[in-house]
């Protein structure tokens, strides 16, 4: 045998019955480019040694190089999954420490948005899921196509609004830069009611399948003080126990007009975060529908349009602010110090704090618990690596 | 018949095997596709992608064979063999029409078993020769699997054979004359056995729910990983040769073979039909449903199958003593 093969068979095996198995950055599962270094004994995980970097795209220097005006776009790529809400995250830190108003139309426009890309981001995290948990040749693939079919839908509306489908540079310091064209309202309907009955379809194929049941019940349980404890956010923290959601703990951009629920689900399993994540997503078809109703005239921004990429200044200051984003909580802190760039800019990601949980919960499992509990901890690594 | 003659039914036998599996492909595609709503091979002998399977065959023959350092040569090189010949070895015995078959053996259930579980060595050859901890942990689990399923495989395809009093393929056939007289549709006993069955093929053959082997999306193709080429297009072809064969042996004990209305020669395309059938529904299930842990599939084998398995055979026998066999 080949002295270099001997070498990594003998690291590999270790001399006890502990295996080494490396998962990622390039693996099926991976939801991005994410490295779980694994000790395995026979097929239950003995330890987890997470690796995170490589997508890192230093978004903290660019925000320190780019102005107020050029960084809205970049924002979106960091949960480029639920763009909006990264867009929103960034233009309300500005707002928040430059003291600029939002008019209101601007303000339900961005709560319409965000919405919308929450239920986008479930299609596809539902999507994805059970593309892990079946096989990309089997049941999971039909899912993820079906999922897909229905993202689709709603980011054809987004092509109408904004003209993107993924990154969108909607969000502006001050209010948003598009507004809605004729008749999109009815086509946001039409693709609402499409969307409702695809997701009783959803449903009734996965909740009481027993297949499914059993491979997500029981698995990665996350207890209400390990939860608190590690700091998760969004659906993981809902899903066990704890009712805490930016969008009301802090209401923002016009939230509290809205009437809505937040799911919460206490058994803090895999299965508790699909149920909440499902939940969701009639939550926020139903707020779109407000938004819809009770749209009212008005300018779309406060500023005077875009004409060079330095006139937005805000005085020295610093501030957090943050939006729920599909993932969890999304914050952008920002100190400026009057110039039309930000003297640093942070970025709190969802993702990053959930990922945290993964040596907690892990151990003890088999390996295929990892891309099931992987999946429901539903990382984006924009937001990880930023 | 002579040598010669023997040697060229076989060779014409091999050779319509390996069209329809070839084909079968295709047919797997387009309906998995059908349910993900969209329309699966299309363009490549438009219009319905008739050419697909001879353009992917031609592609993985013009592959280059690459064998990877640190594998174990013969091992790794022998193990697409080894597992192809069982796969295609157990189509020798399954008659397609009364005398037409190429060998008829009056053990024939017990052969084609036998021989259809001899591809766990060639599998588990597979797994250890790539030298790939990916690819042996998915052989290690294949080998449990396969094991333990085909236990309740074995008793679920035994029940015909009880039923019949012979295990004489065609001889079960001739015992299924008659309007209902096929063993699906034989009280209670037959369609356990035919769901017992169904569930056992899934899991011997590592379709989803039970197909922990590839599992993609931890272990990325499982046993396989490792080879490309002409190596992979063999392992390809003794999957769905051996999916196909426990079709055909699925319509032989179950759905009467080629007993069909219409003349004795349209026998053969009854029981390709049913065949096709069978191998549809497990398809069917197969692009349904997410795959269940190895533990879990473990548990549903010895705990839940097997026991039912055993009992239902007993059942069986105590039917046939008291006379209501098909027996000759």
């Amino acid at each position: 045998m080949d002295p270099e093969a001997r070498t990594v068979v003998e690291v590999g095996y270790g001399g006890n019955e502990r295996l080494i198995m490396n998962m990622g950055p390039q693996h099926p599962s991976a939801h991005g480019v994410f490295r779980a270094i694994l000790t395995l004994e026979g097929e239950t995980i003995a330890g987890v040694d997470a690796v995170i970097g490589y997508l890192h795209r230093c978004h903290e220097k660019l925000g320190e190089t780019l102005t107020y005006v050029q960084y809205p776009s970049i924002a979106s790529k960091t949960d480029y999954v639920a763009a909006m809400t990264s867009e929103l995250a960034y233009v309300a830190a500005v707002e928040k420490v430059g003291k600029i108003d939002v008019p209101r139309r601007a303000q339900y426009l961005r709560v319409l948005v965000a919405e919308l890309q929450r239920i986008a981001s479930h299609c596809l995290w539902l999507g994805t899921w059970c593309l892990d948990l079946g096989g990309a040749l089997g049941g999971g693939a039909t899912v993820f196509l079906y999922t897909m079919r229905e993202r689709e839908t709603i980011l054809d509306l987004f092509e109408a609004l904004t003209g993107a489908r993924l990154l969108y540079g909607f969000h502006q310091v001050g209010g948003v830069r598009y507004d809605l064209p004729a008749g999109w309202g009815e086509r946001c309907r039409t693709t609402l009611e499409l969307v409702d009955r695809r997701i009783d379809e959803y449903e009734a194929m996965l909740d009481d399948n027993a297949f499914f049941r059993v491979r997500t019940q029981g698995v990665g349980m996350i207890s209400q003080e390990l939860a608190l404890e590690v700091g998760l956010s969004g659906p993981l923290i809902r899903g066990s126990g704890v009712g805490y959601d930016v969008r009301r703990a802090e209401p923002y951009s016009g939230y509290e007009d809205f009437d809505f629920k937040i799911p919460v689900e206490t058994a803090g399993d895999c299965y508790a975060r699909y149920r909440v994540r499902m939940q969701e997503f009639r939550q926020s078809m139903a707020i779109v529908r407000q938004v819809l109703d009770g749209l009212p005239e008005g300018p779309i921004g406060s500023r005077p349009g875009v004409k060079s990429v330095g006139q937005v200044r805000i005085a020295k200051g610093e501030g957090y602010a943050r939006v729920e984003g599909a993932r969890g909580e999304v914050g952008c802190y920002l100190i400026s110090d009057g110039s039309p760039k930000p003297y640093r800019m942070k970025w709190r990601g969802a993702s990053f704090s959930n990922l945290a949980i993964l040596p907690h919960i892990l151990t003890g499992h088999k390996v295929a618990d990892v891309v099931a509990i992987m999946g429901s901890v539903d990382p984006v690594f924009g937001e990880v690596d930023r | 018949m002579t040598l010669a003659g023997n040697l060229l039914a076989a060779f014409i036998l091999l050779n319509a095997i390996i069209v329809v599996v070839t084909y079968i492909t295709l047919l797997e595609r387009k309906f998995a596709a059908r349910m993900q709503s969209r329309i699966g091979p299309y363009y490549v002998g438009w219009p319905h992608g008739w050419l697909q399977p001879i353009a992917d065959a031609l592609k993985l023959m013009l592959k280059e064979d690459v064998v990877p350092t640190p594998a174990d040569r013969w091992v790794y090189n022998l193990a697409p063999l080894v597992f192809l010949v069982p796969c295609l070895l157990i189509f020798a015995t399954i008659p397609f029409a009364p005398g037409l078959g190429l060998a008829d053996l009056n053990i024939g259930v017990l052969f084609f078993l036998a021989v259809s579980a001899l591809e766990i060595v060639g599998l588990f050859m597979g797994g250890w020769g790539s030298n790939n901890k990916y690819a042996l942990l998915s052989a290690m689990r294949a080998v449990n699997q396969i094991i333990s399923y085909d236990l309740p495989f074995i008793f679920a395809a035994l029940v015909p054979v009880v039923l019949t009093g012979s295990m004489q393929m065609s001889a079960i056939v001739a015992a299924q004359q008659g309007l209902f007289g096929w063993f699906i549709f034989y009280p209670v006993i037959g369609q356990l056995a035919f769901l017992a069955f169904v569930v056992a093929t899934l899991a011997a053959e590592n379709r989803v729910p039970f197909d922990i082997l590839e599992a993609e999306s931890e272990l990325v193709a499982g046993f396989r990983v490792e080879y490309s080429g002409m190596k992979f297009a063999l392992i390809q072809l003794g999957e769905y040769a051996h999916m196909l064969g426990t079709s055909f042996l699925g319509a032989l004990l179950f759905l009467g073979g080629w007993l069909g209305p219409g003349d004795g020669w349209l026998g053969p395309l009854w029981f390709l039909l049913k065949a096709v059938l069978v191998f549809l529904l497990v398809t069917w299930v197969r692009w349904s449903f997410v795959r269940i842990r190895v533990d879990q599939i473990l548990g549903i084998s010895w705990k839940l199958l097997l026991p039912a398995t055993v009992l239902l055979l007993l059942a069986t026998g105590f039917v046939v003593a008291l006379g209501h066999g098909h027996g000759p």
